[in-house]
This record gives structure tokens, sequence and C-alpha cells, in this order.
């Protein structure tokens, strides 16, 4: 925007001589600009301006006068508690699903691995992050839930899985299908980097005598740490955001945001929308922060990777 | 320790664990879906949903919505795409960054700001076109990136002024010149946008519509077995899409498009 301001300056400053090339050229400036006008009236309309409403909403009254009544439900104990559930559970998959990913996707690299493997994986991974929500749910329901099929394996090994306190509908179920989706996101973003790590760095540790754990502890891990911490960012918003797995899993019985708010949603919708909307400008603010820091370490990394 | 490092051991530990992740629950499901009684198997289950009209109707519908998706997406982001790579560099960025903002605003609370804004507008909040406009959003990071990333690798500049200097205007341009160009971006990403629509659940289930995933969920509340057969066909419709992308983007894995709508 600012070099347009900067471009029809220097249109206005041309000597008069040349007053008719100078409004050809703004009329191409500005039919310039109309190419690229339908993209911003549409996400202002249905993007922008929504997101505003769901900011504004939650400092209203219902008689539309400013209020932090909102505000007060996000200090609830029933929203903390959702609050915590839910980034514990998203932090908890973002950096299991993260490091799993990792080391999958560095097995595929690594010598006497065939070279097949890897678009096979990479294909594997595309189906399985996109796999996600309903579908998923009731895959895991079939899986580990109460007469799941590996709920039963290990009750013929003589292991009572939900005698034991587990079940599919809790944090530990959810955690595990979660991960699901995210270790394959993780291989999905994070080989690109891990093929970045030059064979000549490698090379140059190993004839100044650097052993291959020299090599990650110095040299890779270091490089890679950005590209990591950044990828688990956003599997930490990927976990964050989700609905309809847990919806699903769970039936809404469980105490997640975005649940909550389908639970807000769901009900008397007039009733208060207030609350729903507080508690989205409450995601919008934790994913925000999470995209802060990835936008700063991806930063950091290009600069690396170059 | 020299014999022992020529057999990666962890590495192919870490390849079988993710194998059996990806593997076992695709298999229990298989098995649930199939099992019509104590130890009966057959494809019991498949008939009665296939012969469930609703099944076809919110298939339909969802399929419906994914083309229009797409058609929607490629109408508003080619020009837009083009127009900044080609003119307007200093408008990349303010793009670059509205395209991944559906991240940052999840689903669900774009469903709050919608229903917010249009619950005095019932026609509107009750069309389905609605649910095609907001798709849109949900695929526009990843729309952006393949569209982006497919004409950062063409020397634009070069085609175009090639194109005018016999005598083409733009809009012919972009259609017979650029388009074909780019025809795997643009198809990679369109699959990926029919895979999550036909997936979507949160907003058309908050929005009162009866999509595929909202059909899905309704048939998992009284029926286990069903279910685990709806989501076999759904994994196959995934994995259709994911192979279709796979196959055009084939040694090109940086042109392949991620998506993270949950």
């Amino acid at each position: 925007m600012a070099s347009s301001s900067g471009a029809s300056t220097e249109v206005d400053e041309a000597p008069a001589g040349i007053g008719i090339m100078s409004t050809r050229l703004r009329r191409r400036r500005l039919l310039r600009w109309l190419i690229v006008a339908p993209f911003f009236a549409y996400v202002t309309g249905f993007l922008l301006i929504p997101t505003g409403e769901v900011v504004l909403q939650a400092f209203r009254t219902q008689s539309g006068s400013f209020s932090f009544s909102g505000m007060h439900l996000l200090t609830e104990p029933q929203t903390v508690s959702a609050f915590e559930q839910t980034i514990k559970l998203s932090l908890i998959t973002a950096v299991a699903g993260g490091l799993l990913g990792l080391f999958v996707a560095q097995a595929t690299l690594s010598r006497g691995i065939p070279g097949w493997l890897r678009p096979v994986l990479t294909t594997f991974s595309g189906v399985a992050s996109n796999f996600a929500g309903v579908p998923l749910a009731f895959a895991f329901i079939a899986t580990i839930g109460s007469t799941g099929v590996i709920t039963l394996w290990f009750k013929h090994l003589g292991l009572d899985l939900y005698g034991h306190g587990f079940t599919v509908y809790g944090l530990t179920g959810l955690s595990l299908t979660y991960i699901y989706f995210q270790f394959p996101l993780m291989i999905l973003i994070i080989l690109p980097a891990l093929e970045g790590v030059r064979r000549e760095w490698r090379e140059a540790a190993t004839s100044v005598g650097a052993t291959p754990l020299q090599f990650w502890r110095f040299v890779g891990f270091p490089l890679l740490l950005p590209s990591i911490l950044g990828a688990v960012v956003l599997l930490f918003g990927n976990a964050f955001s989700a609905y309809a797995t847990p919806y699903a899993l769970t039936s809404g019985y469980i105490n997640l945001v975005p649940v909550l708010i389908g639970e807000f949603l769901n009900g008397d919708l007039a009733s208060e929308p207030q609350l729903g909307s507080a508690l989205a400008f409450g995601m919008i603010v934790v994913i925000g922060f999470a995209v802060l820091i990835y936008a700063l370490l991806q930063r950091r990394t290009a600069k690396w990777l170059r | 320790m020299a014999a022992l490092k020529r057999f990666p051991l962890w590495s192919w530990f870490w390849l079988l664990f993710a194998a059996a992740y990806f593997l076992l629950p695709l298999y229990a499901t298989l098995e649930f879906s199939l099992q019509t009684g104590a130890h009966s198997y057959g494809l019991g289950w498949y008939g009665t949903i296939i012969h469930d009209p609703e099944f076809r109707h919110s298939l339909l519908f969802s399929l419906r919505l994914a083309l229009e998706t797409v058609a929607l997406s490629l109408v508003l982001m080619i020009p837009t795409v083009y127009g900044i790579h080609l003119w307007l560099p200093s408008a990349r960025p303010v793009v670059e960054f509205i395209s991944v903002l559906p991240f940052v605003v999840p689903p669900i609370a774009l469903a709050v700001g919608v229903i917010g804004l249009f619950q005095g507008v019932p026609w509107f909040i009750s069309s389905t076109q609605l649910l095609a406009l907001l798709y849109v959003i949900q695929a526009l990071p990843f729309t952006y990136r393949a569209l982006d990333a497919g004409m950062s690798a063409l020397d634009l500049h070069t085609l175009s002024d090639a194109a005018k200097s016999v005598g083409a205007s733009w809009p012919k341009t972009l259609w017979h010149v650029v388009l074909p160009n780019l025809r795997t971006a643009v198809l990679a990403a369109s699959f990926l946008t029919i895979a999550i629509v036909l997936g979507e659940y949160t907003i058309s289930s908050l929005l009162l519509f009866n999509t595929f995933a909202v059909y899905i969920q309704h048939i998992g509340r009284t029926e286990a077995y069903s279910a685990a057969a709806l989501a076999i066909l759904s994994f196959g419709f995934t994995w259709v899409a994911m192979l279709a992308i796979f196959v055009l983007t084939r040694g090109r894995a940086s042109r392949r498009p991620i998506a993270m709508v949950r």
C-alpha cells in the first residue's frame, strides 16, 4: 500500500507536457489495483469483519453497550479449566506428535533405508493428517473404545484397559487420537527442513573428526531447532482449534474450549452470544500468540537455510 | 559398533512404529465395520449405509460444496496472485499475511462471528452458498501457497511480455499462457480443498447444515458399526484425493500443499 502512494506522487510530479500519458498511467495503475480488489473485499466480508464481530461481541452486553461481562466469563473456574485442559492437550500432542514425526522423518533419510519409502511415507502422511474430525473419532472408538478391537486384544492378553481407568473419552484417549493427525503433519512440515541439512555440513564435520552424535549435538540440532520449534507451534495451534474430533469422540462431554463454544452456540442461540464470543476471542488470543512465536522463529530459520 | 551402524535399527524401529500407529486404527475400524454378528463377517453395514437416502444426499451436498469452493477459490485467487506477482509486489506481504489469518482464527471462532453478524439475516445464514463462501476462507492458506509457489516457479514477466508482444491482453495471457503452466499447482490445491470440504464438520454443524461429516456424526450417535463403515469410506475419499496430489506433484514435494484445518 505504501508504494502505491509513492507511485502516484511520481506520476503527479511528471512535467505537464506528458499529462495525457500520466492519466493513462494512472488509469492503468488503478486497473492493477482493481485486479486484487475482489480479494480484499472478500476477506474483509468473510474473515475480517466476522473476526471483528467476535472481538466486539466479547466486549458488549446484549443491549449493545460496552461491558467486561464476557471477560468475566473467562475468569470463571469452568472456563479456566477448559483453557487449561485445551492447552495441556495441545501441548502434549504437539510435543509427542512433533518428536515422533521428527524421528520418523529423520529415519527415512538415514543410510540403509530404501529410497522408495520416502514418497510412500509422505503420501501416507498427507492422508493421515487430513483424516481428522468425525471419521477419525469413530475410527478410534472402534480401536480403543470400550469394545474396540485393540481393547479386546488386550483383554485376551489379560489386561483390562477400561478396568484400569483408561477411556478413549478422556485426555489420554483424546491425546492418542490427536497424535494420529499430529505426527504425520510434523513429517510433512519437517521433512523439507531435514533434507535441507546439507551433506557438505556433515562431511565438513566428519572431516574434522566429529562423530555423528557430535554433528547433531553441535551443528544439526542447533540449525534445525527453530524449524522444529516452529513446527511444534503449528501443531499446537492445530490441536488447539480442533472441534470435530473431540466433539464426536466424547459427544461433547469434555471440557475443552472449542466444545464449550459449540455448547453455547448449539444451545439457545440468542441467549448470551457474548459468552461464545468471549471464549472465541480467548482462542484467537492464544493462537495469535503461538503464531507470533512461529513467525519470529521462522524468520531466524530462513536466514540459516538460505 | 561399525557392524551395528550398517543396519539402521532405530530408523526401522521408528518407521515400523509409525506404520503401526497409522494402520492399526484402520485395521480395527475395518474389522469393526465388517462385524455382522458375534463371529460372522460381511458387508451388511455398508449395504445399510448405501441404501440410506440421507447418505447419498449428504455426500452429494458435500461434493457440490467442494466443487463450488474449488471454483470460487480459483476465480478469486488466480487473478489476485497473478496481479501481485506481476504488478503489485508491494501488496504481496499483505496478501500473504491475510492468507495465514484463517489459521489464527479457528473455524469455530469464524462460525461464532458469522452467526453473530448474520443472525438478523435468516435467508443468508440458512443459504448453502454461505457455507461455500466460508470454506473458501478455510482453503485460503493453502490455495494461496500453492498458487504463489506455482507462479514463483514461472518467469511471469518474460511470459507476459512475450504474450503482450503478440498482442494478447492480460486476461488472455492468464488463461492461455499462465494457467496451463500452473496446472499442477491448481489441481493439487483443488484436491486438497475437496478432501477438506468433504470432512468439514465444525462450521456446517454449527450453521445447521446436513453435510457428509454431520451425517456421519449423526449415524455415530446410534450406530457404532455403521459409523465405522462410514469412517472407512471417508478414509477412502481422503486417500483418493491425496493419491491424486501425489501423482500430480511427483518428485516435487515442496509444491505439495499442506492443510491444517481441523
